[in-house]
């Protein structure tokens, strides 16, 4: 009975010591590697710091897109009341055109630039991501049935 | 006239799933004969009459009637047969339509095996019929597929160009008969509270084998797909959605193994039922997350709120049942059975508890961005290496332990021997991690220690297989499936260490060089398909100085639909991928190219066949004994074969 218990106790014990670490880990991962969404307005209001990784939507501002020699390509992204110049060295996904919605994630550099490490491939362009719609709304230049 | 009928007949397998919860239910009572009767026939009949409601919207489809508002949206004349068919399932209410059907084909397996005694069978059936019902209500209030379109226009809109592939088209059925084949597992241990039977575990075995198979096929399926179709080359994002049908096989897996330790050894009782509760909660919660909108992807067909509220009040009715029945009645089973420290249940706990944890950490990173939004409207987004930084460990660690549980005994095992019998094995991961070390570059500790484990795993799997020569075909499931862990691992392992990658715009008869291959540029043709137009780029794959093979990358445009789509070019050797993405036009026939080469990426997929050949293994020895009290009693063999 009591050899039983002692038993009981140490897997309880043992249970909880690997749920503290594998909450532990989640708490610390999450820490580490949570990207906020943020529009360009938010960048021209100076909420993003230099350097961090965040997830830019807006809308992929028309007559905007310049490409370079190689894969590099520039681009503006617009929530239809501030502007960011943004640089992705890759292929972009077949769905990005000008003046449609965009999702990049990347961080800004010193001049302000928002530098895309990746620029997601959307799947519909009927579809808006609902965080630039969020964006879009915010700003004012939302219009409903515009869907 | 074919939307009326196909409503009417969904309204009858209401009815019918109605009858069968109740008398299903009432069926659980000692003398209630007449009851059960009704249950299973009735079982029966909801599959014909929801066989009936999707053959005809299927009909719709193949014949374009787009008099169906649905085939309308979804379908077009110009589409192949094959796309018209998966575009039944490719839209939120067709889907739907598809769960329930799934559902009915395992409430129809239940009556037709009685596995266990008649009265958990019958309660089983009650359950299934609950669910039944509840699904066909959601489908009629918020989703029907069958409402009428007038006047029916001429052309249908169309199908997304990215769910036309053979992979998608089998994608969701596979998934579905995983999430689904779970609710089985569920209506089993609910039925085990109810009645208080404790064999529910062997009676639900073929159903969770079954579930686990497809939700593994389905899963691989998925990623196979992402991998060729989306073009960035990766298999695997930890995209909301894709963690919506791995947290389901997660728990699934560590209820495959928790209740083998409740039917050999009566360890785990009610953490087994809760495992079980838990198992579809995550199919719930899944379908809750892809079908709600609340997380927009290519999976999410609709942004409808009564939907999601709908899909939330199912999902609180469901797991809040299940758990108050947990609290009233489980004590009604007996407890666990007491095993020693060294015994294959402790192996089987520390397996559950890994994947129990590493469900957690998915549930965590998926649920919290939502909570986030909805308590104080902040977005975010949970990055790939907070998933890799939590499951590298956990999985490691898992893997290692793994090759230990089916050499211990159960109750009481002892290690000493365990670990000589294991020595070979041992030398194996040796091998595997010094020939890493020695041979590939770059070097890492996790890739070094992920073949480490691959080469312990394996070599423990062959020893298994030849420990057991001559056993029956079920005896080797779990060596099987274990194995094809390691190769997914070595898989996912290798391509995640050692891909290279080139990203340049090229010109005709330009030459480039990525890993070990050398490519030249041909051009690029316009080409057109059934329904899409194509860029269709030839690149020359060199040997030495003549052309081995011509890879055919494809920029498509379905014009029905408005859209574009890559295809991408895959030159595989088995152990590795030659992957080429063909990006936009520059310009006097320049082109950007994407190419990678991702070694050992085949393993991935290869290793989760070889998974689900495991599970086929141990299923199909399941459903051969008919009538498990009349096993064979060779305790050694037998019992050692799982």
């Amino acid at each position: 009975m009591n050899a039983k218990k002692k038993r009981r106790l140490a897997f309880a014990a043992a249970l909880l010591a690997v749920g503290a670490a594998v909450a532990g880990a989640i708490v610390y991962g999450l820490g580490e590697n949570v990207m906020y969404f943020r529009s360009p307005s938010d960048i021209a209001e100076k909420q993003v710091s230099q350097g961090v990784h965040f997830v830019l939507g807006g809308m992929v501002e028309k007559g905007s897109v310049q490409h370079g020699a190689g894969a590099e390509v520039r681009f503006r992204v617009t929530d239809g009341k501030s502007t960011v110049p943004a640089d992705f060295n890759g292929v972009l996904p077949a769905l990005f055109r000008e003046g449609q919605g965009v999702v990049a994630t990347g961080a800004i550099d010193a001049k302000g630039t928002f530098i895309a490490s990746e620029v997601l491939a959307k799947h519909d362009e009927k579809y808006m991501p609902p965080a630039v719609v969020d964006a879009l709304k915010r700003s004012g230049r939302w219009q409903e049935g515009s869907k | 006239m074919i939307g009326e009928l196909g409503q009417l007949v969904l309204c009858f397998a209401l009815a019918l799933s109605l009858v069968m919860a109740i008398s299903g239910l009432m069926g659980a009572a000692p003398t209630a004969f007449a009851a059960r009767k009704t249950a299973t026939s009735s079982a029966l009949g909801l599959l014909v009459f929801v066989s009936l409601a999707f053959g005809i919207l299927t009909y719709a489809f193949v014949a374009s009637d787009f008099s169906v508002t649905l085939v309308a949206n979804h379908s077009h004349t110009l589409k192949p047969l094959i796309y018209k068919i998966s575009g039944v399932w490719g839209n939120h209410e067709g889907s739907m339509l598809l769960w329930v059907l799934v559902l009915a084909i395992y409430a129809g397996l239940v009556a037709v095996l009685q596995r266990g005694g008649e009265r958990l069978t019958s309660a089983a059936l009650g359950i299934q019929g609950l669910l039944a019902a509840a699904f066909i209500l959601f489908i009629l209030f918020t989703s029907n597929p069958f409402l009428r379109l007038d006047p029916a226009p001429f052309e249908g809109a169309g199908l997304m160009p990215l769910l036309q592939d053979p992979g998608l088209a089998m994608h969701p059925p596979m998934l579905y008969a995983g999430y689904v084949g779970l609710s089985a597992a569920f209506s089993y241990a609910a039925a085990a509270m109810i009645v208080g039977e404790e064999g529910w575990a062997r009676a639900a075995r073929p159903f969770m084998l079954i579930a686990w198979i497809a939700l593994t096929c389905g899963i691989a399926l998925g990623s196979w797909w992402a991998y060729y179709e989306l073009g960035w080359g990766g298999f695997w994002g930890w995209d909301p959605v894709e963690n919506a049908s791995l947290m389901p096989w997660l728990i699934a897996t560590a209820l495959l193994h928790s209740a083998l330790a409740t039917e050999k050894s009566g360890a785990f009782r009610t953490w087994t039922l809760l495992l079980a509760i838990g198992g579809f909660s995550m199919s719930l919660i899944g379908t809750f997350l892809v079908r709600s909108g609340v997380i927009t992807s290519v999976h999410a067909f609709a942004s409808d709120p009564t939907r999601g509220f709908f899909i939330m009040v199912l999902i609180a009715l469901a797991i809040g049942g299940a758990l108050a029945l947990f609290a009233w009645r489980a004590s009604s089973l007996q407890g666990g059975a007491a095993f020693a420290p060294v015994s294959r249940e402790t192996t089987l706990l520390l397996n559950n508890v890994f994947l129990v944890a590493a469900c957690s950490a998915v549930f965590v990173g998926t649920i919290y961005p939502l909570v986030l939004d909805a308590t104080s409207g902040t977005k975010i987004s949970v990055g790939p290496p907070y998933y890799t930084l939590i499951f590298a460990p956990i999985f490691l660690a898992l893997l290692a332990l793994v090759p230990l549980g089916p050499a211990l005994g159960w109750k009481r095992g002892d290690l000493k021997p365990v670990l000589r019998s294991l020595t070979p094995a041992l030398g194996l991961a040796g091998v595997a991690a010094v020939t890493v070390l020695a041979i590939v570059s770059p070097r890492g500790i996790a890739v070094t220690g992920a073949f480490a484990v691959a080469g312990w795993l394996i070599g423990a799997s062959i020893l298994d297989i030849r420990k057991r020569k001559g056993a029956r075909a079920g005896a080797f499931a779990s060596a099987i499936a274990h194995a094809g862990l390691a190769i997914s691992l070595m898989g996912i392992a290798g391509t995640s260490a050692w891909r290279s990658e080139a990203l340049t715009v090229v010109s005709p008869g330009q030459k480039l060089t990525v890993g070990p291959y050398t490519l030249r540029f041909d051009g690029v043709t316009r080409e057109k398909g059934p329904n899409y137009i194509a860029d269709r780029a030839h690149i020359a794959l060199m040997d030495g100085d003549k052309v081995g093979t011509v890879l055919l990358p494809e920029h498509r445009y379905y014009p029905a639909e408005g859209q574009d789509m890559n295809d991408t070019a895959i030159h595989t050797t088995g152990f590795r991928d030659l992957y080429l993405a063909l990006g936009d036009d520059r310009g006097d026939g320049r082109y950007a190219l994407r190419a990678y080469v991702s070694p050992l990426a085949p393993l991935i997929w290869l290793g989760g066949l070889v998974m689900a050949l495991g599970g086929m293994l141990s299923l199909w020895g399941r459903l051969r004994v008919k009538e498990p009290q009349k096993e064979p009693a060779a305790p050694a063999v037998a019992l050692a074969a799982e």
